[in-house]
């Protein structure tokens, strides 16, 4: 019994000694941290994305305490986040919120295929395989490539095309690097209309590979009344600064891709 | 004197913490992506080897020996090696950041570090004095950042290799290990006693 007591008296004392000395250790060598970093680095989402331009939150975060970067750069965090961030520094911000759109309006009945394409589960993959198994080569090969680089599960495969999902959408930009096409743009998130198509081949030829395709007719270039439509390379697109919301583009659409 | 030399050869060389007694893998797998990461962390632990062997030296002989209490070896030397890790951590936060931030999760993992506990213990099993143990400690810290500085060097090479797709990542560093290991081997009996 005596042994027992002893032997968890010392270790017990030891412990004691070493807890004490380690207390005022931590007081002795107390590091000042910077308030404002951490406060700002907890209201950032911690995606750690690199859409801010720094080297994740991490660098925003001590770059926006030292007073170099500006409080809206997060696309993540969007507007709470600029707001949040606003009040710890105590200045005024104004931000916009952005959305990606995925360029293409792409259907099983509507687009033809080259090839059935069995082989490695990626849209890079499928992509260097004659530029991908559809036959328009503009098109989303809709392997979700985009789907899993998004943090924020914004996007979605809906009948073999990549649907964003406007209220998850950081616009961090990651899925738009990882379509191997190319069809994935940041626009505003309160765009009225946008052309659901990538397709920059002749009309002819587009429309073999796929009745939603844009064929270049410029009907709706010359419908707009604000002339915010510009076609280039057989290619309708839509200046999102001056489009008015009026609808008359996708009205004269014969095929249909100009979306809402 | 010339004890020592042998207790230095030993440590550095022959009786190697990592590559013969196989002691502190998890470090020397860990942290061994870059040469001056490796140093860093070799250097260290050889100072926590030097400050626990100092520390536990005195309490085993002076207090847990005279108590008939010998047997809470391990317990209390892992005890006193903790507190001395995290003491060391507050005091290299507060002196060197940049320190700090290269060792990471690594600095405390050094607590629970075998190459530490084992050193702190088989100075015992040798029956070496306080100053034999600290020398024995300083070698095996020399040793283990040797180790680690060397093994460095082979996995920056490796980055560089064109290595076969079923090798990549962990099992070519442990072949590299093995390999790097097995070169120690040739100083079996140089200083032996």
């Amino acid at each position: 019994m005596v042994e027992i007591l002893l032997a968890a008296a010392v270790v017990g004392v030891i412990a004691l000694v070493a807890g004490v000395g380690l207390s005022f250790a931590s007081k002795f060598f107390a590091v000042p941290t910077d308030e404002k970093f951490e406060a700002v680095r907890a209201a950032l989402p911690g995606a750690n994305c690199g859409a801010c331009g720094y080297s994740g939150c991490d660098g925003y975060a001590e770059a926006i305490a030292k007073g170099e970067a500006e409080c809206n750069k997060c696309p993540v965090g969007g507007e709470k986040t600029a707001a949040e961030l606003s009040e710890i520094l105590g200045v005024e911000v104004t931000i916009t919120k952005q959305v990606a759109f995925v360029a293409c309006g792409k259907t099983d009945e509507k687009t033809v295929l080259k090839y059935r394409y069995d082989g490695i589960n990626t849209c890079a993959a499928a992509a260097l395989l004659y530029n991908g198994p559809l036959a328009c080569q503009y098109g989303c090969i809709g392997l979700g490539d985009c789907a899993a680089a998004c943090d924020q599960k914004a996007i979605s495969l809906e009948g073999g095309v990549a649907k964003v999902d406007k209220d998850l959408c950081g616009a961090c930009g990651l899925c738009a690097k990882a379509c191997p096409k190319g069809l994935i743009s940041i626009l505003p998130a309160d765009y009225k209309f946008a052309v659901a198509c990538s397709n920059k081949d002749k009309g002819g030829v587009a429309m073999k590979a796929c009745k939603n395709a844009c064929i270049g007719c410029t009907k709706c270039a010359k419908a707009c009344p604000t002339g915010a439509i510009t076609i280039t390379d057989n290619l309708a697109s839509i200046n999102q600064e001056l489009c008015s919301g009026c609808g008359e583009c996708a009205k004269v659409c014969p095929n249909g891709c100009i979306i809402a | 004197m010339s004890s020592f030399i042998s207790i230095l050869l030993a440590g550095l060389l022959t009786e190697n913490m990592i590559l013969s007694k196989f002691l502190g893998i998890c470090p020397f797998l860990g942290v061994s992506k870059k040469v001056p990461t490796a140093a860093s962390m070799g250097v260290a632990v050889t100072a926590v080897m030097l400050i626990s062997t100092a520390a536990t030296y005195p309490i085993y002989a002076y207090i847990l020996v005279p108590c008939g209490l010998a047997y809470l070896q391990t317990i209390v030397f892992i005890l006193i090696i903790a507190a001395i890790v995290q003491l060391l951590e507050i005091a290299i936060k507060k002196f060197s950041p940049p320190l700090y931030s290269a060792l990471g999760i690594y600095l405390p993992l050094i607590t629970t570090n075998c190459a530490v506990l084992g050193i702190t213990i088989l100075n015992f099993t040798k029956e070496l004095t306080f100053l034999e143990s600290l020398v024995n400690a300083l070698s095996a810290g020399l040793g283990f950042l040797l180790a680690m500085v060397i093994f460095a060097g082979v996995r920056e090479k490796l980055d560089e290799a064109d290595i076969p797709e079923g090798l990549k990542g962990l099992p070519i560093t442990l072949i590299a290990a093995a390999i790097v290991s097995l070169s120690f081997l040739g100083f079996a009996g140089i200083g032996g006693k």
